[in-house]
């Protein structure tokens, strides 16, 4: 048959293609070791991985503003053990593949110190391998996905997050749920695309159902729509009691109008994702009485936020959400790992992160736990005035 | 005889091609190692699209869904046989023959996918099949999302990174002999009379459904492949990776290199791939450079970088008249 | 009325809200495609642009009112209301206007494929434009950045319960000014000479040439047309759910490109029909069966139809001439 010569090629090369060593940097990083510490007073570089463009890019701009604002605070400050701290971009467009060579180059040719970044898990789940590979510590500010820094239950060594993790945050709000508001019913409404709202809801469900509450119906949408009114409605037939709804505040302004337009007057829950001025500008009124869980209040009144708050507004033009928060602390703890590692190698300040303790950030004090994960409380929120209003702290179990 | 030729040509250039990959891999930087992966995966998309877009004149607008079955099936064979070791081999040895197998597993599933797809679909035409194929790469992905053994929207992680030059290099050198090979078959005969003139080639007695379905299953077989290096090339696959928006970039490609030009896929895919790279420096304004380019090289070659000839033969006259 | 009645009467209503959109949209598709056999994937940006527009002009003609303010009375507002929705036409109908005089025209006659890459460049170069951080020194905040605006609210809003069922005067008047634009259209393409050139230059340019036709115009005519209508959608859409970026356009467009080829592409009515069809499906999919698979099941339906009448609902089986 004339079809089956096109077979043998393709054979042979499977053939060859077997004959590939396993991972073949890995020779290629022990050979050329990680960054090497500038001389004094070069610049030490602060890569940053962020999706300045696509569907995702709003996080990214207000990440790349507030690690921005903190490094620009700290060289005004006289820099890191006397080096000035420069910050290099790359754009990967919201795409994995993107983030993956992006943190190879600012790894490898711009020999950065440390990289900063993803968002989103899926991305940084990409660039964890490199870090681990060319010994650059890599802090994620928000991916919030367990599998970041503990795959296999083996701890990537140079992956870093300073955000807690979905378990706690679902768990958080499905306790506050129950045991504050006394709520036996819930809806889930949640985007089936992303893999930080299915964690979220997933987890909120496990920790709901097991202390006793029904969930009555879980209905998905997808990031970009923009009518959701089929999912309420059949949300609205299970006459629930609450409605979790842990996406992104671009999704979830429109979502909560419309629950409203449809006659639904339950209250909202949802995540960090929320944390946006526009949230309140443009679901205007829509999700007063609704509950959020959070890092962290831009209403608080310590001073350490408000100082942040004004700064950022300042220099910016608006409220920092979430994302801004978390970039912030992000890059905060990357130069004061820095500051404290015994040299300016990977290893050196890989191990400085480590042992990072009651680092007094923006979103929460922070510690680094033995999964280099980020210990701290988390915050739940009322939507007050359009505002997030302070309701209760729930530490880590 | 005739096999033994067919059979030193398909080889041949392989064997050339073995001392000088791993020579590249020697040499080669991380970076410039990660850059070349990119582009070698580039180029077998849109080779391979090139085999139904330019060849056939069927618009697919699919092909990031083949990609993704060859992605997730190559990645559940190495997930699974994470622990296998063959026994007459030595560790790295044992994971190269699992991955190939892998590789092997996602071209299968995804030429399976090309045929269950291509079956029903291929009887419409023009903007119709365009928008069924969408559609099908659409329903994967959606069916993607909603499994969990298959990760969900999270994707499946800690993939072994068993991607290399030597294997994109070879998978390369195999696309475009495999296009080139096919071009030159009565196979490729018959696609080049279906992409002039179906009616005509029908008349002539070519099978054209036949054909059609024999080139969309190769197509989506070498997409596979690529998904299959990929997933192993970032350790992590997620469905968001083969939407819509991968598929559009696969045919900017393939009708920016000349449609129906294998020199030419493999010139814009290798091209397009390095100048987003080179225009990183420009942050967010390296998209609108981009788009700008695309505009400007269509305007300015309309043919496509090569038309319909090849590298190899600047001075041929059009073998044909315009592309479908 | 029964529970399930109520609901099975919201989703329809929810349903053909949307669908509304997707037929507006639609209608510059299959217009456009009608005259030049081209599939303007630009589309769905010029439609994000027609939303800018009106955000923009809305800025300049309803000034955010101080809370305690009287409202402007209704014929006020529905001033305000038309003028910026006319004035985000005008705007599109010279992007369209554009974007076929520079790229799409000097490729006319080549290969079919080679200005969908011109038509993917000129969407990217909007979409990727528009996420950029706004220069310093334009009168208004241009480009807007990547991050969600909100648009103003052109009318007060009513909402009515019927029986349970939540309408408000949006999807109303939504469904008004679709189903006028799409008579007007009608009436344009069979009881006006551009409409009847239209017709002709749908039907074999060369001819139509030959006859005296002005091939350029009518089809710059036709691209200016089918802009404007996304305008119009642009705005049906941002009033209800207000709330527009860069990327806004993406889905809608694609969507409204799946309605298109479903109602037959290059035909006004089945626009109409394959987008409210597209609408209804998609709700009733998404309410009563898991939401999740909403877009498989909505791309599954576009399937089965074109396996049993490839040419859309609508279309005119096309005769093969050898």
């Amino acid at each position: 048959m004339r079809g089956a010569r096109g077979v043998a090629p393709v054979a042979i090369l499977l053939a060859l293609a077997a004959c590939e060593r396993k991972r073949p940097a890995e020779g290629v990083a022990a050979a050329a070791p990680a960054a090497a510490a500038p001389a004094p007073g070069q610049p030490l570089l602060l890569g940053h991985v962020a999706s300045l463009t696509g569907n995702e890019a709003t996080f990214g701009d207000s990440t790349e503003k507030g690690i921005r604002l903190a490094v620009d605070e700290r060289n005004a400050g006289g820099g890191v053990a006397g080096h000035p701290v420069a910050i290099r971009t790359y754009d990967d467009q919201g795409k994995p593949e993107e983030a993956a060579i992006v943190a190879t180059r600012l790894a490898v040719e711009d020999r950065a110190q440390v990289l900063l970044g993803e968002v989103a898990s899926k991305r940084s789940l990409a660039m964890a391998p490199i870090a681990d590979r060319y010994q650059v510590p890599m802090v994620t500010p928000s991916s919030t996905n367990p599998k970041v820094t503990v795959e296999n239950d083996q701890v990537h060594p140079y992956v870093f997050r300073v955000c807690f993790i979905d378990p706690f945050q679902g768990g958080v709000m499905a306790r506050f749920a129950r045991q504050t508001l006394h709520l036996s019913r819930v809806a889930v409404l949640r985007d089936v695309g992303n893999d930080y709202s299915v964690g979220l809801a997933d987890f909120f469900l496990a920790r709901f159902r097991a202390l006793g509450g029904e969930v009555v119906d879980d209905e998905s949408y997808k990031a970009g729509d923009q009518d959701f009114k089929a999912q309420l409605t059949a949300i609205k037939a299970h006459r629930p009691e609450a409605i979790y709804v842990p996406g992104y505040y671009t999704d979830v302004a429109l979502i909560a109008r419309q629950a409203r337009e449809l006659g639904m007057a339950q209250p909202l829950l949802g995540g960090d994702g929320w944390d946006s001025a526009k949230l309140f500008e443009i679901s205007r009124g829509a999700l007063e009485g609704s509950y959020f869980s959070d890092h962290y209040s831009a209403e608080d009144p310590s001073p350490a936020i408000q100082g942040f708050v004004s700064r950022y507004r300042t220099r910016f033009g608006a409220v920092p959400d979430s994302m801004a928060a978390m970039g912030y602390d992000a890059a905060r703890i990357a130069m004061d790992a820095m500051a404290r590692a015994r040299d300016l190698t990977g290893p050196a300040i890989r191990d400085a992160l480590a042992a990072t303790r009651g680092f007094a950030g923006i979103t929460g004090t922070i510690s680094i736990d033995a999964h280099h994960d980020a210990v701290k409380p988390a915050v739940v929120l009322q939507v007050v005035n359009g505002a997030g209003k302070f309701v209760a702290a729930v530490q880590p179990d | 005889m005739r096999r033994l030729r067919s059979l030193a040509l398909a080889v041949l250039p392989l064997a050339v091609a073995l001392p000088l990959l791993l020579g590249l891999r020697a040499v080669a930087g991380p970076y410039l190692t990660i850059v070349l992966l990119d582009v070698g995966v580039n180029v077998i998309l849109a080779v391979s699209l090139q085999v139904v877009n330019g060849f056939t004149g069927q618009f697919s607008l699919g092909h990031a869904g083949f990609m993704s079955v060859g992605a997730y099936t190559a990645a559940k064979v190495t997930l699974g046989l994470a622990d296998v070791q063959l026994a007459f081999l030595p560790t790295a040895a044992s994971d190269a023959v699992v991955f190939a197998g892998a590789l092997a597993a996602g071209m299968a599933a995804a030429a399976l996918a090309g045929l269950l797809v291509g079956l029903p679909s291929l009887r419409l035409r023009g903007d119709y099949l365009a928008i069924v194929t969408l559609g099908f790469g659409e329903i994967i992905r959606s069916v993607i999302e909603n499994s969990p053994w298959l990760g969900g929207a999270l994707g499946l992680t800690s993939l072994p990174l068993e991607t290399g030059v030597v294997g994109v290099g070879l998978a390369v050198v195999a696309t475009v002999v495999m296009a080139w090979r096919l071009l030159r078959s009565t196979q490729g005969r018959a696609l080049l009379a279906i992409r002039e003139d179906e009616v005509a080639a029908e008349a002539m007695g070519v099978d054209t459904t036949g054909y059609k379905v024999r080139a969309f299953v190769i197509s989506a077989a070498f997409a596979g492949l690529a998904g299959g290096l990929v997933a192993h090339l970032i350790g992590s696959i997620s469905p968001g990776n083969f939407g819509f928006v991968r598929s559009m970039e696969i045919v900017v490609m393939v009708v920016l290199g000349g449609l129906g030009s294998i020199s030419g896929a493999v010139v814009a895919a290798a091209g397009l791939t390095v100048a987003l790279e080179l225009l990183r420096e420009f942050q967010a304004y390296r998209m609108v450079a981009y788009a700008l380019l695309l505009i400007v090289v269509m305007l300015a070659r309309p043919q496509g970088l090569l038309g319909t000839r090849e590298l190899w033969e600047p001075w041929r006259r059009r073998r044909t008249g315009g592309a479908a | 009325m029964p529970a399930r009645l109520v609901e099975l009467l919201q989703h329809l209503v929810n349903g053909l809200s949307v669908g509304t959109i997707y037929a507006l949209i639609a209608l510059g598709y299959t217009m456009v495609y009608g005259v030049l056999k081209l599939i303007n994937f630009a589309h769905g940006d010029v439609y994000m642009v027609g939303a800018f527009s009106g955000y923009y002009l809305a800025g300049r003609l309803v000034p955010e009112r101080a809370a305690g303010a009287p409202p402007p009375g209704l014929a006020g507002a529905t001033l305000q209301a038309a003028l910026v929705t006319l004035g985000a036409m005008a705007v599109c109908a010279l992007l369209g206007l554009a974007i076929e005089r520079f790229a799409y025209r000097p490729l006319r006659g080549r290969a079919r494929l080679t200005s969908l890459i011109t038509a993917i460049g000129v969407s990217l170069l909007l979409e990727y434009g528009f996420q950029l951080q706004p220069i310093r020194g334009l009168p208004v905040a241009f480009p807007p950045g990547p991050t969600p605006r909100f648009f103003p609210e052109l009318l007060p809003r009513a909402d009515w319960s019927l029986g349970g069922v939540s309408l408000s005067n949006y999807d109303v008047i939504g469904l008004a000014v679709a189903v006028a634009l799409m008579i007007g259209l009608q009436l344009v393409v069979y009881r006006t000479r551009f409409g009847t050139a239209m017709r002709a230059v749908s039907f074999d340019p060369k001819v139509a040439a030959l006859m005296g036709i002005p091939v350029d115009r009518i089809i710059a005519g036709t691209f200016a047309l089918g802009s404007a209508l996304a305008a119009a959608a642009a705005i049906l859409n941002a009033v209800p759910r207000p709330q527009i970026h860069p990327l806004f356009g993406l889905l809608p467009g694609l969507k409204a490109f799946v309605a298109a080829v479903l109602g037959g592409i290059g035909s006004v009515p089945g626009a109409m029909v394959g987008g409210l069809a597209l609408g209804l499906a998609e709700e009733l999919v998404a309410g009563y069966t898991a939401s999740s698979f909403k877009d498989a099941i909505a791309f599954t339906v576009l399937i089965l139809v074109l396996l049993f009448r490839p040419d859309g609902l609508f279309g005119r089986a096309r005769v093969e001439k050898v």
